[in-house]
């Protein structure tokens, strides 16, 4: 049955890609990458590159690692009249904005990406993930807890809910948390006793925020704050902090790959998605390259081989079960590890990100 | 008071002198040892008891400087590898050599060596305090350096000293980043690219810049100041500000993102450098050498070649490592007018620090450390020899 699927997909890809390129006449030999480095661009190198340069040998791939101020670049890009970029990996948020601003193309997703191997047109695979028009889904990741094993003071306890975080009487030590309001403040509400799907409502008032503000005044003085993704794996390893938020796969890494005495806590982990866009302005032949890479590297059979080299769930309904077993534990959305989530709720975000922000850096600086 | 002010040779008094300031010496080691354990004021006691017996024990039975101080770092390390294991015999031995030398120090007189007979107790004090801040600054300008190198041999993906580190184990160290430096593409791209880029922004810099300095050295040159100032204004101005012009005018003239692109901009940054340290040279410069030159026949160019240029070669050549330093070092402006095709190593190392703290960067980092001294010894042998032509140090 798999290998059935495996085939279909080679040939449906081939197929496709074929018709997609001959349809658009010349395609550029060069093609830039844009990404996020670390263990996550290495998924996509094995994953995506590695094979469709076995296609086409000619084809030179670069790869920037500029994916946190994608926004930035590309505003700065457009002012000069350059577009360098072909395709960029960015999460939702930052697509969303980059749509807005018209700096991203629009996507035909049916068109321009493969179906399912069944023949389910791309939209309905990737169902409601395709958050903006601009958008092309790759993973689902997930910020959670990383916990160290060995620590003494615990006295052979170990936390198994996200409340745990705020408890320093039976947890005592250093935590690493993001320096954000985004998650913090739900998670602060949540263990504060306020109900799952009453967070965003509480926290669209004022004294909401400043309860917020107060659950995680009290650990305050036991938290170092984190901005680049890296940080918690190495805070952990150090043992510099006891407990500490990041990606999955960054933990998932350090646990597997580094072996460190390290655990997942996966309470109350929050659901984010990570994609492709294609920034507007592209001269033809590179346009061309870049849709016959998306349209390779996004397709049921590529999604799931990505999922072989980090712990972070395919965006394709259909490329689940090819997902290898070893890895499904691993997995956010494995139903043992996704028993209470929280889903990264964009467009409240969008509203509130400026003013608690804002709220944040002045309670930081408290 | 009295007790303080001795003739050198003799001894000052040992209990209300030599005993205290060791026991406090001490104190300040036993806090130390004390906060890293949650034992703050247990260590700052046994510290400077253990501080007063040193002080005592070596005043009395061992008055030698260096069989003391090297008697002292024995017990102590002993002392650390019973109640620490090998990093207790490193750290042991290290405090024990320096409370062996402070307390002789101090009991032998020495600490008077620098000042004359006649200076009071504040003197000698503020003499040694600034000594001592010396030091300091010292310190914390090389300690991160000095960490650093350690760290890159770590055999772990961290940032770390593993207790297998600190316990000196051979498991503990590895060349595996320096392994990853020289295999991972990416990192060769990023070192083809520095070693592509500095030379060709070097070589440009050098030969404008040099030129530069000889015409501004004229002295019927006008605007000879103004012109000077705009010259080495990528020296004065922040960095970003150079960047972000750059990235849009050379955008508009379709230089971003190429390779001539980077090692022109690389290269206005190190104008300055040679126009500086050549000017420097050309102030010793005998004019008449150039008018003898031209009354032989020869021509200006001529004359460039073979009389001034060897003559100010050193200052040329320091410039030139400078502005080879400038280029292989900059990340800025190279992030902006570079793309992802002219990756140099910084930028390299840049990535590498945001998105994967991995030790490959140390790697990196100790290997232009080491780079970085050597360039700079020469430049400073070759400023020695240059002064020492121009006769104005002896020897």
């Amino acid at each position: 049955m798999k290998r059935k699927i495996l085939l279909a997909t080679a040939a449906a890809t081939a197929i496709g890609g074929a018709a997609f390129a001959a349809s658009h006449g010349m395609m550029s030999n060069k093609l830039v990458l844009v990404s996020w480095g670390g263990a996550y661009q290495n998924s996509q190198v094995k994953a995506y590159a590695e094979p469709y340069k076995a296609m086409h040998p000619k084809v030179e791939i670069i790869w920037d690692e500029s994916s946190a101020e994608a926004v930035a670049k590309l505003r700065a890009m457009n002012e000069a009249g350059n577009i360098t970029w072909d395709v960029v990996d960015v999460v939702a948020s930052d697509a969303i904005r980059l749509c807005d601003e018209g700096l991203a193309m629009e996507i035909d997703h049916d068109k321009m990406l493969a179906p399912a191997p069944d023949g389910t047109p791309a939209s309905e695979d990737f169902g409601e993930l395709i958050v903006s028009e601009c958008f092309i889904p790759q993973i689902v990741y997930s910020t959670t807890f990383g916990y160290r094993t060995d620590v003494a003071e615990w006295g052979g306890k170990e936390p198994d809910d996200v409340c745990d975080v705020f408890d320093l009487e039976t947890f005592p030590g250093k935590r690493s948390l993001e320096k954000r309001p985004i998650n913090n403040l739900e998670w602060a509400l949540y263990c504060d006793g306020v109900a799952k799907e009453d967070i965003y409502d509480v926290l669209e008032t004022e004294e909401g925020q400043a309860r917020a503000f107060a659950k995680l005044d009290t650990i305050k003085d036991q938290v170092i704050w984190w901005s680049a993704g890296a940080d918690t794996p190495q805070l952990l390893a150090d043992g510099e902090v006891v407990i500490g938020s990041t990606y999955n796969g960054r933990l998932f890494d350090l646990i597997v790959n580094q072996k460190q005495p390290v655990k997942m806590l996966w309470d109350m982990q929050v659901f984010d998605l990570d994609g492709w866009i294609i920034p507007n302005g592209l001269p033809e032949d590179r346009l061309a390259r870049a849709l016959d890479f998306v349209y390779f590297a996004t397709d049921t059979q590529r999604l799931a081989d990505q999922a072989k080299y980090i712990s972070y769930g395919p965006a394709r309904k259909s490329s689940a079960p090819l997902v290898p077993d070893h890895m499904k534990p691993h997995m956010p959305t494995d139903p043992e590890n996704a028993k209470n989530t929280l889903l990264y709720n964009y467009e409240w975000w969008a509203d509130y990100r400026d003013d608690l922000d804002a709220k944040f850096q002045a309670w930081l600086a408290k | 008071m009295t007790t303080i002010v001795t003739p050198r040779g003799t001894s000052p008094s040992l209990t209300g002198f030599t005993i205290p300031l060791t026991a406090a010496l001490g104190g300040f080691f036993g806090l130390l040892a004390g906060s890293a354990n949650d034992m703050v004021l247990a260590g700052l006691v046994a510290g400077a008891a253990i501080g007063a017996a040193t002080a005592w024990v070596l005043a009395r039975f061992l008055p030698d400087r260096r069989r003391g101080k090297w008697a002292t770092a024995a017990v102590y390390a002993l002392g650390g590898l019973l109640s620490g294991g090998t990093t207790g015999l490193v750290a042991g031995g290290v405090i024990g050599l320096v409370m062996g030398w402070f307390a002789l120090w101090l009991h032998s007189g020495r600490y008077r060596a620098g000042v004359p007979v006649y200076a009071t107790p504040l003197q000698v004090l503020w003499h040694n305090s600034y000594l001592f801040i010396c030091g300091l600054i010292f310190f914390f300008l090389i300690a991160p350096i000095i960490v650093v190198i350690p760290l890159s041999f770590n055999a772990e993906e961290f940032f770390t000293f593993t207790p297998k580190m600190l316990a000196l184990d051979p498991e503990g160290y590895s060349l595996r980043h320096y392994r990853d430096f020289f295999t991972n593409p990416d990192w060769q791209q990023a070192l083809r690219n520095s070693v592509r880029i500095a030379p060709a922004a070097t070589l440009l810099s050098v030969s404008l810049g040099t030129l530069a300095a000889i015409g501004l050295s004229r002295p019927h040159v006008p605007f000879r100041r103004a012109i000077m100032a705009i010259l080495i204004s990528p020296m004065i101005v922040p960095l970003i500000i150079s960047a972000a012009g750059m990235y849009f005018f050379y955008s508009r003239i379709g230089l971003q993102g190429t390779y001539a692109g980077v090692v022109l901009a690389h290269a206005a940054l190190g104008i300055p450098f040679v126009i500086i340290t050549v000017t420097a040279t050309l102030v010793g410069f005998d004019e008449s050498l150039t008018r003898a030159s031209a009354s032989m026949g020869a021509g200006p160019v001529r004359t460039f070649f073979r009389v001034q240029m060897p003559l100010i070669l050193p200052g040329v050549i320091s410039g030139a490592l400078f502005a080879f330093i400038t280029s292989f070092d900059e990340v800025v402006v190279v992030l902006f007018v570079g793309s992802a095709g002219q990756k140099t190593l910084p930028w390299q190392m840049f990535t590498g620090l945001r998105e994967q703290i991995s030790p490959t960067i140390l790697a990196v980092a100790t290997i232009l450390v080491t780079l970085s001294i050597l360039l700079l010894t020469t430049v400073e042998l070759l400023r020695r020899r240059s002064e020492r032509l121009r006769g104005m140090s002896p020897g």
